[in-house]
């Protein structure tokens, strides 16, 4: 009982915030009367933009966590997900195949060339793909041992990209538009009104919604019987498997759902910026939403939650934000943002040696972290 | 876990009916490979017989270049099961260490006599840096974690590889950088095939590289302490053995190595940049697990394998070409890791309890 009243705590926090942020940058932000000091520092620190990207994080942090903190499964190409649905929203929700023309409750006019599906329709089909591809990957190689698997799945997120990167010309077939990517998507369908990409605060509620869709399932999932399973193949397969755990089943349901996830963080991405661009699915994004698993507390919805807001945040715009405002104020050129490979590596380096747990610790998962260490004390700790 | 793990052999039991058939789709799944790759090379053979030889010969001098990084892996993961994945960006190091040897500290930017004594004293200063940076990494991050459930030191490592990318940024900057190169670029002719001096000198410099590390492994007190060590942590340790040092050891071998590769690549191909170690690091461990993680030779052969492959499939007629070679070697991994785990001169492990 304890647990359920706090998380209802913190969803009223949750609630609370997306309030005034919303507010904030819907009408405030537009507001003649805001004095200038007050719109300058927000732009500065925390422009639209970041709380929209760092929402789309969190979306594809929580469907990693599923994966890694849940299931215990090392998935170091998890951009590869996010590729596949940016591309879905790419193909089916601009005039990219413009030889063919099909409507699908899209937002635009009938005669527009391209197929135009519903923004909604298309999260579906972009995290379905996902979870499709996430099957076929999983399928052959989730028998292998833990780092094997972490391999594996850094391969399959450098081919993927590259595909859509080449994907230009594949026989003569252009699939990806290549390096120039694909641009100008679909407005977000909304009842009476249609989202465009400058639309901030109400692309802001669409992105909420569907980071509390995914706090919602991770949370669901992890009481149920699929998520017990899989604590239990995280803590010890073999004990699990001993129990009557379908392995295979149970890590392949975490690799749907974690891809899934990253279907919908995919599509959410690709109406953030407006288009799809090849290159900027690369290796370190994999790593960066890993980061945010671990400083946040792998297993933890809240912690990775937290974890997401924070690093993306600082990717973003703390770093160049805090850059800014300590060169013209010492009068130096240092080029902050690129300390955020600095800062990645050591927030992995540092959690791991120090609190492998996380900022937000999940308390089932703290105990196996410190299996073998000497001088830890293992008891579980009493509950309050 | 970890030390209760042993490695048994598959001799008489052919194992359970689900073994014997996941055996059987390993095997045809293999022979239809393997004969695609026969046909393919076959075609290319008989239409370019030239060009064949001239990109297996190009191949070849990667998969040594390969085979140097490879080593580093397989040595680390043999003795303590960790993919060492800031092991590429070590090498990555090792090069810009060179390029500065080299060309700022030492000046050197022509192919005189001058040069080559630079050369072969960058050789041994690169192989002293990254081996004295490897033994540092294992001291200060890996060795707290040498317990730790596995997630844990592979993260670690994950961290690493980010850490030493910013040293790479912060020191060669963000574009790739042209750097002169000291030795010979001459070249010379067999029946049509052109061989390059620069490939004569990686021979020369690898070669007895990879044999004094088979005579060290094999041959040595250390060596045999390694391979107990490998074997058994505790038992290695119940038999005198300290087995920090050995572990210590065994990264700063792998640590030289990497920064051989790291200044023989920066004079043969006179670039470097700081995202380097990623990419040539992906495909130096999937020649280590291609031969079987955890065995010298067949990170060797597996690197060499890798290497021509490569060079195939970028400069012969009917290839998808280089802009696909990344996707080449990555499928190659995923295939080996499919069908046949344990690499082709690995041993078949099973997990006991």
């Amino acid at each position: 009982m304890v647990a359920i009243s706090s998380q209802r705590k913190w969803a009223t926090g949750y609630l609370i915030a997306v309030a005034a942020l919303f507010i904030t940058y819907q009408f405030l932000f537009p507001w003649d009367g805001l004095p200038m000091g007050i719109y300058d520092t927000l732009q500065l620190w925390l422009p639209p933009t970041s709380v929209n990207e760092a929402l789309v994080y969190v979306i594809c942090a929580l469907g990693l966590n599923i994966v890694v903190g849940y299931a215990g499964l090392l998935d170091l190409g998890y951009v590869a997900f996010w590729a596949i649905g940016g591309y879905c929203a790419g193909w089916f929700m601009s005039e990219f195949f413009h030889m063919i023309n099909i409507h699908f409750y899209g937002s635009v006019a009938k005669a527009a060339p391209g197929i135009h599906v519903n923004f909604w329709g298309v999260l579906l089909i972009g995290g379905l793909v996902c979870a499709f591809f996430g099957i076929l990957i999983g399928a052959p190689t989730l028998r292998l041992k833990s780092d094997y698997l972490a391999i594996v799945t850094l391969g399959f997120g450098e081919i993927i990209p590259q595909i859509f990167y080449n994907g230009d010309d594949i026989g003569g077939f252009n699939l990806s538009n290549g390096t120039k990517g694909i641009t100008i998507l679909d407005p977000i369908p909304a009842g009476i009104k249609n989202i465009g990409p400058f639309d901030f605060g109400y692309k802001f509620i669409v992105f909420v919604f569907l980071a509390f869709v995914m706090i919602f399932i991770s949370l669901r999932l992890r009481k149920g019987r699929l998520g017990r399973a899989w604590l239990a193949i995280r803590e010890d397969e073999l004990a699990a498997s001993m129990m009557g755990v379908p392995l295979m089943q149970t890590k392949l349901a975490a690799y749907a759902v974690g891809a899934f996830a990253g279907g919908l963080g995919g599509v959410a991405f690709a109406t953030h910026v407006d288009g799809v661009y090849a290159e900027r699915f690369n290796f370190s994004i994999s790593i960066f939403l890993l980061a945010m698993v671990v400083l946040g507390g792998m297993g933890n919805v809240w912690g990775v939650i937290l974890g997401a807001l924070l690093l993306s945040w600082i990717n973003s715009t703390g770093l160049p934000a805090f850059g800014q405002t300590f060169n013209s104020r010492f009068g130096t050129e240092i080029n902050f943002p690129s300390f955020t490979f600095l800062l990645f590596g050591l927030v992995l380096i540092l959690m791991m040696l120090y609190k492998r747990e996380g900022l937000i610790p999940e308390s089932r998962l703290r105990l196996i972290l410190h299996e073998g260490d000497p001088e830890e004390d293992l008891s579980p700790k009493e509950s309050k | 876990m970890g030390k209760l793990k042993a490695t048994i052999e598959a001799k008489k039991f052919t194992g359970t009916r689900g073994q014997v058939r996941r055996k059987r789709i390993e095997t045809s799944g293999a022979l239809i490979i393997a004969a695609l790759m026969i046909l393919w090379l076959g075609i290319n053979l008989i239409k370019a017989p030239t060009q064949f030889a001239q990109v297996t010969v190009l191949g070849l001098r990667n998969g040594l270049l390969y085979a140097l990084i490879a080593l580093g892996y397989t040595l680390v993961y043999g003795i303590i099961e960790l993919i060492n994945f800031a092991h590429g960006d070590l090498f990555m190091l090792g090069a810009l260490f060179s390029s500065y040897f080299i060309t700022i500290w030492f000046h050197q930017e022509n192919s005189n006599p001058a040069g080559w004594v630079t050369f072969v004293a960058a050789l041994f200063a690169a192989m002293l840096f990254c081996g004295t940076i490897n033994v540092l990494i294992e001291r200060l991050a890996y060795r707290k974690l040498r317990r730790a459930p596995k997630l844990a030191p592979l993260i670690t490592a994950v961290g690493m590889s980010f850490l030493l990318q910013f040293v790479g940024i912060k020191w060669n900057g963000s574009t790739p950088r042209q750097w002169p190169t000291v030795i010979p670029h001459g070249e010379f002719v067999i029946a049509g095939v052109i061989v390059s001096h620069v490939t004569l000198i990686l021979i020369l410099v690898a070669a007895p590289l990879l044999g004094s590390l088979t005579f060290v492994v094999n041959k040595t007190k250390q060596g045999k302490a390694m391979r107990a060590t490998a074997q058994d942590q505790d038992a290695a340790r119940l038999m005198g053995i300290d087995v920090n040092k050995t572990i210590s050891f065994t990264f700063a071998l792998g640590g030289a190595l990497a920064g051989a590769a790291g200044l023989l690549y920066q004079q043969s191909i006179g670039t470097t940049n700081y995202n380097l170690g990623f990419q040539l690091g992906l495909i130096a461990f999937t020649s280590a697990v291609l031969g079987g993680i955890g065995n010298l030779n067949g990170a060797v052969l597996g690197a060499l394998l890798i290497g021509i492959v490569q060079g195939l499939n970028d400069g012969l007629p009917i290839a998808l070409g280089q802009k696909w070679s990344q996707s080449v070697v990555f499928t190659i991994l995923i295939l080996i890791l499919v069908l046949k785990p344990a690499g082709l001169l690995g041993k078949v492990t099973t997990e006991k309890v």
